[in-house]
């Protein structure tokens, strides 16, 4: 009886936040015309064959929009004071994070389905393997959703302080993972630094389904994602528990 | 250990955690060193994701059916059953929690019998909101236990959140949705079904008097209407135990009259009230019993009557005079202490016949009318202030 409703906690609580913070402009901003803005930076005036780029594109997309739900909502929640309400409810910590990381995934998913749709349409690019695509999908907006939930941990009441902290953390990130630059021509510090980003590893499994071109072998990628993932859940579980009572 | 989902996923994410991590170290280390030439992708690592992904699963499957099991057997369902008949319905013992040095809660103990509406006073920061955000599972306390309707609630914490409703001190609901949804929301969360919801929303709305404005957003509602609306969402699964933290804070005649209703109306139904409040009066009309704390710790615990009965020597007089008298010509060996209320003179005294008689004498010596006087009987306030060292 427990688990189903640990599960349905979960349910209602995804729920919940794709209701009530899809809509919040932070989320629109980042999420949205955040990586728009890099790619157009990029591309606009270079001669660039974009086919070639749009596996990198596309895993930033889908990191953005993952990770842009999760560090708005706990700080939100306790700033509106709705936030010990929902602790009262019959849930755990687990829980809403579980419900949080799930509403990024989601957001995340969707954005990155249209993305793609759109560049199988306009661009001459195809998927190898499909049920690798789907996975490594799911399995990199678990991941940046857990990332975007971990780095909503220090909440205080302040939305925009996390919003900044996380833009801190997520924009370097884009720079040693092999988007603009691929990783067959990084050197041995770039590759040292590329790997220890998670979203190396989806940018190389995009680029082994969409270009064929990849790095590592896929189950060297799916594991590191898979490892990243734990990480981050771990850590957000931890540190969520620990600043429970900060700006309740 | 046990494996326990109430307590979160932690289990299952150190095994995830660990698996991942001992799979992961020598595979990836032996790739890094081949790292220059680019290996063939797919095929032939396919295996090793799928054992690897066959294994995990297994495990958490494994997991989750031995606590399955022990449910199926019923063994601790019940156990519960057997002590839960006549247990109380919120039993504290010893409970501590400090926040660095503070000490908000300080080795508290109590019982709260079912059906009861019991009141809990104390001063700011006297450690009110602390406790009852440790019953109602919001804070895990530093030392203690406690059982809600016999439910071990740090063992089992989902279960025993299933059968209170809450009002929490900084509990807002959801500004961005409107009321139904927020009312909607709440009863997804205690797994009601879409009808049931649908019945109840009506019927709380319209007691609440919020019908008509269900379908507005929340945010555009006045704190007194949000403050319905919060009771509505801790009503709506007609829980066990109700936990208030000054429900009637702020709020006008109307508001209160409504909440206070709607208050007795769940305890006439069966349910037992735990309430925190600044407002004597009311938790003198309210309460059957009523708990006053200070500095964390439990000064007294009993009827409001009986604690006022303590009290019987200080009773006060109210009096109020067409001209302003000087306060200290009023004290003399009956009457110790004065304070002036408004137009009013509030007068302590263990022997009201004699403090009248001479005030009345008074009065006429000075030649002034004496335009109101009041005998109150002991108050449950006095015995507040005495009790919390407030008062004189
Ligand atoms: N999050 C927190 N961090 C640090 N100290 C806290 C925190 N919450 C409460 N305290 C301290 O614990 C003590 C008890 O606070 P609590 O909020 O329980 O009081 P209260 O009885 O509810 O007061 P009030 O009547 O003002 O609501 C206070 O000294 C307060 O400073
Ligand atoms: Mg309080």
């Amino acid at each position: 009886m427990s688990f189903s409703v640990f599960l349905r906690g979960v349910v209602v609580t995804a729920e919940k936040n794709i209701r009530i913070y899809y809509k919040k402009a932070p989320v629109i901003i980042f999420g949205i015309l955040f990586p728009l803005f890099m790619f157009i930076s990029f591309y606009i005036g270079r001669d660039i064959d974009i086919s070639r780029f749009f596996p990198g594109f596309l895993a930033m997309t889908l990191f953005f929009t993952a990770s842009s739900v999760g560090p708005l909502i706990t700080p939100w929640e306790k700033q509106a004071g709705t936030y010990e309400r929902l602790l009262s409810y019959p849930v755990t910590v687990s829980t809403i994070i579980l419900g949080d990381v799930a509403a990024g995934m989601v957001f995340g998913a969707f954005i990155t389905t249209l993305v793609l749709t759109a560049g199988l349409i306009f661009l001459a690019i195809s998927v190898f393997n499909i049920f690798i695509m789907v996975i490594s999908v799911i399995l990199g907006c678990l991941c940046f959703a857990s990332l975007g939930v971990l780095l909503a941990s220090p909440s205080s009441k302040a939305p925009s302080n996390v919003m900044m902290l996380s833009s801190l953390v997520r924009f370097p990130l884009i720079f040693i993972s092999g988007i603009f630059v691929p990783l067959q021509e990084l050197g041995w510090t770039g590759l040292f630094l590329s790997y220890l980003s998670p979203l190396t590893y989806l940018v190389d499994i995009f680029n082994a389904c969409l270009n064929g071109t990849a790095m590592l072998p896929l189950a060297v990628d799916i594991l590191g994602l898979a490892f990243f993932t734990c990480i981050f859940l771990v850590a957000a579980n931890l540190l969520h528990k620990r600043n429970l009572i900060k700006g309740l | 250990m046990t494996f326990n989902f109430n307590q979160g996923l932690t289990i299952a994410q150190i095994i995830t955690f660990t698996v991942t991590a001992i799979t992961s170290v020598p595979l990836f280390s032996s790739y890094l060193r081949g790292v220059d030439t680019i290996n063939p992708i797919f095929t032939h690592h396919l295996p090793v994701w799928f054992g690897f992904a066959f294994i995990l699963i297994a495990i958490i499957k494994i997991s989750i059916r031995k606590k399955l099991i022990l449910n199926q057997l019923g063994l601790k369902d019940a156990w519960g059953n057997l002590n839960g008949k006549n247990e109380p319905a919120i039993e504290v013992s010893n409970l501590t929690k400090s926040f660095g040095r503070i000490i908000a809660v300080n080795g508290m103990s109590f019982t709260v019998s079912k059906g009861e509406i019991f009141g809990f006073l104390g001063p700011n920061g006297a450690g009110k909101t602390t406790t009852i955000r440790m019953l109602t599972g919001i804070l895990a306390p530093d030392k203690g236990s406690i059982k809600i309707d016999g439910i071990n609630l740090a063992k089992d914490p989902i279960r025993a959140k299933m059968v209170i409703g809450v009002i929490p001190e900084a509990g807002n609901v959801y500004g961005d949705l409107t009321a139904k949804q927020n009312l909607a929301l709440t009863g997804r969360y205690y797994g009601l079904s879409k009808g049931h919801i649908a019945k109840r929303t009506e019927e709380i709305l319209t007691a609440l008097g919020l019908y008509e404005r269900g379908d507005d957003f929340v945010r555009t509602f006045s704190k007194g209407m949000k403050q319905r609306v919060s009771i509505a969402c801790a009503i709506i699964h007609e829980p066990k135990i109700l936990f208030l933290d000054e429900p009637t804070e702020g709020l006008d005649v109307q508001s209160r009259r409504l909440i206070v209703d709607t208050i007795q109306r769940m305890n006439k139904l069966g349910c037992t009230v735990f309430l925190t409040t600044h407002n004597i009066e009311e938790a003198n009309r309210l309460c059957e019993k009523v708990c006053i704390i200070n500095k964390g710790k439990i000064a007294a615990i009993d009827s409001p009557e009986k604690l006022k009965s303590t009290f019987e020597k200080t009773q006060t007089i109210e009096i109020s005079f067409n001209q302003r008298i000087d306060k200290e010509a009023l004290s003399n060996e009956v009457i110790f202490g004065v304070e002036s209320m408004g137009d009013k003179l509030r007068l302590h005294t263990d022997n009201p016949d004699k403090a009248v008689k001479y005030l009345v004498a008074l009065a006429q010596e000075h030649g002034v009318e004496i335009v109101s006087l009041v005998t109150c009987g002991p108050s449950l306030e006095e015995a507040f202030l005495r009790l919390t060292g407030g008062g004189e």
